[in-house]
C-alpha cells in the first residue's frame, strides 16, 4: 500500500491544533550555573570527565566564539538572543550512565513512550531488556518493520544520552554507536582524527558555540566494508526550561561501509524561545555511503508566534573518498526559526551528494533552509530536491549554493525547488547561488511556486474528503518524491507530522 | 417522495453578483435518468456545481432537497457521503497522488461520514480492478497521479471509474461527452449504463443529442436562461437536434 494513504488514515485520528509532544517530564535536573564563560565550558567538560585535549579544544572554540558575530544574512527575524541568560548544561539529577535499561529512570522511559513512533521504543526497549536471549518480540518486530528491519536508538534527553539500544548486536558487526561523551573516553583516536574535520571549530558562530559547549550527541563508526545491520537513530528532546541543547553528532563510514541514520526531535511547549545549535559531521571514505534522515518537530511556538525553538544547526558531510555518497533527507515541520543547510563536500572523484528536503512552515514560523554542494573532485554529482510548503503567516526560504571548483571536471548538479502556498498571508522565497569555475560543469535548476487551488480542493471534497483531508492528500502528493527517500517506517511518521503541522491552515 | 427536488432555485456568482439560475425547478425520481440540454450559458454547469456544493455560488432563493432534506448548508464532502456525485466536465489534476490512493481515500472518507467501516484492502483492490478493466483503464493509469497526463478520453473514463467505485445515489454527468471520439463515447456510455439501477438516479448534461443515443434518458429537460423551459420524453432530444435552441432562448426572454 502506498505510504501516502496511511497518512490520510492517520490524519483522522489526530487531535486538531495541538502540539502533542508539548508535555513536560517532571524530573529533577542538575544544571550548570546560568550564563556562559570559560568556567561553564570547564564545568561541562568536567561533568563528562573529559581528557585535557578535549577541554583545550573546547576552550579554543570558546575563545574564538567570543570574537565572532551572529550571522544576519538569513531571511529570519528574531529578538536578540542573550547568551548569558540560559543554561548550557542540564542533566536528570544524579545521572550516572545507565548500564542497562533497568537502571534508566522509569519517568524517562515513560517520556519516550509518550513520544511514540519515530523510535518504536516500546518494542526496541523491550528488545534490549531481553538482550542476549532470543526473544519472541524480536521476531515480531522484524516482521512488523518491513525491509529496513530494526532500529537502534540513542536517546538524548536535554544534555545527556540516556539509552543506547542494540549496542551488543552492533558491536558484533563491528559498528560503534554510542554517546559521543563515551566515545571521547573509549575511542579518543577516532575523535581526535575526525571531530571538527568537516565543520572546523572556526566554521560559523553557532558551530563554534556548539564546539565550546556541546554536551552530548551520537557517535557512529562503521568499519571497512561493513554494512550496518540496522537503522541507527537518535532521539533528541529538550525538556528543561531555559536550556539550550547543543548536541554533536559524528558519523564515519570507513571504506566500503554503509549506514543509514535518523534523528528525531521534539520539545515541550514553553513561552520563551529555546536555543538549539547542533553540529553534525559526516565522513564517507572510499566507496562508502551515509544516508542521514531528519524528522524535526521542535515546538514551533503558539498561534501568536510566542515561544518555540530557535534551530540554528550546522550539518555537513564530507565525501572524502572516491565513489563515496552522502544523502541528506530532512522533514522540517517544527521550530520557530530554522536556520539549517545540510551540505556535501564532494571531495573524492565520482562522489555523489544528495539533498532531499520538505520544509513546512505554518503560524509565524520562519524557515531559511537549503544546502550547499561543493564540487571539488572529478565527475562529482549532486542532486537537490526541495519542497517548501508555507501556510498561515509563515515565511519559507530555500537558500542553496552549488559550486564547482577548477579541478572539478565533469561536475554535474540537478536542482529542483518547488514551493507550495496555502492561503495568502505566507511567503515562499528561493535564493539559489551557482558558481562554476570549470567550464565542463553542468548545472540544472528548476523552480516552481504554486498555490493549492480551490479547484483541486473542491474536486477532492466533492469525492467525500473534508477540506483538511483534501489538503493533506494534495500536500502528500507534492512531497512524495522526498518522502520516498525516507526509510519506510519514518516516512509514515513524517506524513503524520506534515498533516499535524498543516492543521487549521485551510477553511 | 422524489429523490431530488430543486425548488425555485436562484443562484448568482459571488462577488460578481451575476445571476445564473432564475427560479429553476426540477424533480428527479428514484432510478430516473434525466437529460438536461440547452445552449451555452443556460446555466447547466452552474446547476451541476451548485448541486455538488462548489464555493463561489450564492443561492439567493429556493432550495435543493435530497430525500426531502435540504442540502444547501452541507459541505461538498457531506453531500458526497449522502450520495451526490459530479462527473466533472474538466476533471482536475492532482499531481503525485495515485488514482488508486485517491479513490481509496475518497471511499473511506465517505464511509466514515456515514458511520461505516473502512473498506478492506483486498476487497478494494478487487473492486477497482474489475471496474477499471471494463472501462479499459490500465493498471499503469491507476498508479499515475490523478488525471495527470491523461488524455481527454482517459479523464472521462476515470470519472466514470470514480462513480462506479463511490456508488452514488444521484450522479450528475456534466458534458461527459465533450472531447470524446466515437469509441471513447461508447466505452464511457457503456460504463454509465452498467451503473443504471432502480436505486440510482442520473442527471446527464449535454449539448448534443448524440450522447443520448447511447445513454437513453427517461426524460429530457430543456434549460434556457437559468430555468427549465420544456420537459419531454427522449424524442424531445431529436427535435432539438433538428430545430436547434433558438426558439427556447426567445421564449425564455
Amino acid at each position: 500500500m502506498p505510504a501516502v494513504q496511511e497518512t490520510v488514515d492517520r490524519v483522522r485520528q489526530i487531535d486538531v491544533d495541538q502540539y502533542k509532544y508539548g508535555f513536560v517530564t517532571d524530573i529533577e535536573s542538575e544544571k550548570a550555573p546560568k550564563g556562559l564563560n570559560e568556567d561553564t565550558v570547564r564545568f561541562i567538560s568536567g561533568k563528562k570527565n573529559e581528557p585535557q585535549w578535549m577541554l583545550d579544544w573546547r576552550l579554543e572554540a570558546f575563545r574564538r566564539w567570543q570574537t565572532m558575530r551572529e550571522p544576519t544574512w538569513a531571511r529570519v527575524h528574531y529578538p536578540k538572543i542573550d547568551y548569558q541568560d540560559a543554561y548550557y548544561y542540564a542533566a536528570p539529577k544524579a545521572f550516572k550512565a545507565p548500564k542497562s535499561l533497568a537502571d534508566v529512570d522509569p519517568e524517562l522511559l515513560r517520556t519516550y513512550e509518550k513520544l511514540g513512533i519515530p523510535l518504536k521504543e516500546q518494542e526496541i526497549l523491550a528488545g534490549v531488556r531481553k538482550q542476549g536471549e532470543p526473544s519472541q518480540l524480536d521476531g515480531d518486530m522484524m516482521e512488523g518493520m518491513r525491509s529496513s528491519g530494526r532500529v537502534a536508538v540513542d536517546a538524548v534527553f536535554d544534555s545527556v544520552s540516556v539509552a543506547t539500544t542494540f549496542k551488543e548486536e552492533l558491536k558484533r558487526a563491528g559498528v560503534i554507536f554510542m554517546p559521543i561523551s563515551e566515545a571521547i573516553q573509549e575511542h579518543p583516536e577516532l575523535i581526535k582524527k575526525y571531530l571538527g574535520s568537516v565543520v572546523p571549530t572556526s566554521d560559523n558562530f553557532f558551530a563554534t558555540l556548539n564546539s565550546a559547549v556541546f554536551s552530548d550527541g551520537s557517535f557512529v563508526y562503521v568499519p571497512k566494508g561493513v554494512r550496518c545491520p540496522m537503522e541507527l537513530s537518535t532521539y533528541f528532546r529538550i525538556n528543561e526550561q531555559n536550556t539550550g541543547q547543543f548536541e554533536r553528532t559524528l558519523i564515519i563510514a570507513d571504506a566500503g561501509a554503509y549506514v543509514s541514520y535518523l534523528e528525531g526531535c521534539t520539545a515541550p511547549m514553553r513561552d520563551e524561545n529555546q536555543l538549539h545549535a547542533a553540529v553534525v559531521e559526516l565522513v564517507a571514505l572510499d566507496d562508502a555511503e551515509i544516508k542521514y534522515s531528519t524528522v524535526q518537530n521542535w515546538y514551533p511556538g503558539d498561534a501568536e508566534g510566542k515561544g518555540g525553538i530557535f534551530n540554528f544547526v550546522t550539518k555537513r558531510g564530507d565525501c572524502r573518498g572516491k565513489n563515496s555518497k552522502i544523502s541528506w533527507t530532512q522533514v522540517e515541520t517544527g521550530s520557530a526559526i530554522t536556520w539549517k543547510y545540510p551540505s556535501c563536500i564532494l571531495r573524492g572523484d565520482n562522489s555523489r551528494g544528495e539533498f532531499y528536503s520538505i520544509a513546512i512552515s505554518n503560524g509565524y514560523q520562519q524557515v531559511d533552509s537549503g544546502t550547499k554542494m561543493i564540487h571539488l573532485g572529478k565527475n562529482t554529482v549532486s542532486r537537490i530536491i526541495s519542497k517548501g510548503i508555507s501556510a498561515g503567516k509563515s515565511q519559507n526560504t530555500y537558500r542553496g549554493l552549488v559550486t564547482a571548483h577548477r579541478r572539478a571536471t565533469g561536475a554535474r548538479n540537478f536542482t529542483n525547488c518547488d514551493s507550495l502556498l496555502i492561503g495568502d498571508q505566507c511567503g515562499a522565497h528561493t535564493v539559489p547561488y551557482m558558481e562554476a569555475k570549470n567550464s565542463s560543469a553542468v548545472f540544472e535548476h528548476e523552480a516552481s511556486t504554486s498555490k493549492i487551488s480551490e479547484d483541486m480542493l473542491f474536486y477532492c471534497q466533492s469525492r467525500g474528503m473534508s477540506a483538511e483531508e483534501a489538503t493533506a492528500l494534495v500536500v502528500n502528493g507534492f512531497v512524495k518524491d522526498v518522502l520516498q527517500q525516507l526509510p519506510m517506517e519514518f516516512a509514515v511518521e513524517a506524513q503524520k507530522l506534515i498533516s499535524i503541522s498543516l492543521e487549521g491552515s485551510v477553511g | 417522495m422524489s429523490l431530488l427536488e430543486i425548488k425555485n432555485l436562484h443562484v448568482e456568482i459571488e462577488d460578481e453578483g451575476k445571476k445564473i439560475l432564475n427560479g429553476l425547478t426540477l424533480t428527479i425520481e428514484k432510478g430516473q435518468v434525466a437529460a438536461i440540454m440547452g445552449p451555452n450559458g443556460s446555466g447547466k454547469s452552474t446547476l451541476a456545481y451548485v448541486l455538488a456544493g462548489r464555493p463561489g455560488y450564492a443561492v439567493t432563493e429556493g432550495d435543493i432537497l435530497l430525500d426531502g432534506e435540504s442540502i444547501l448548508e452541507m459541505e461538498p464532502n457531506e453531500r458526497a457521503a449522502k450520495g451526490v456525485f459530479l462527473a466533472f466536465q474538466y476533471p482536475v489534476e492532482v499531481p503525485g497522488v495515485a488514482t488508486m490512493t485517491f479513490l481509496r481515500t475518497a471511499l473511506n472518507a465517505q464511509r466514515k461520514l456515514r458511520g461505516e467501516a473502512e473498506v478492506s484492502t483486498p476487497e478494494f483492490i478487487k473492486l477497482v480492478r474489475d471496474t477499471s478493466d471494463k472501462l479499459g483503464i490500465s493498471q499503469d493509469m491507476l498508479r499515475r497521479g490523478v488525471n495527470v497526463g491523461f488524455s481527454g478520453g482517459e479523464k472521462k473514463r476515470a470519472e466514470i471509474l470514480q462513480m462506479a467505485i463511490l456508488q452514488p445515489r444521484i450522479a450528475v454527468l456534466d458534458e461527459t461527452d465533450s472531447g470524446l471520439d466515437i469509441d471513447a463515447l461508447r466505452i464511457v456510455s457503456e460504463g454509465v449504463n452498467r451503473l443504471r439501477s432502480p436505486e440510482r438516479s442520473m442527471i446527464v448534461i449535454t449539448h448534443y443529442q448524440r450522447l443520448l443515443n447511447y445513454i437513453v434518458p427517461d426524460v429530457v429537460h430543456v434549460m434556457a436562461k437559468g430555468r427549465v423551459v420544456r420537459t419531454g420524453g427522449k424524442e424531445l432530444a431529436l427535435e432539438l437536434e433538428a430545430k436547434g435552441y433558438a426558439q427556447y432562448t426567445d421564449e425564455a426572454a
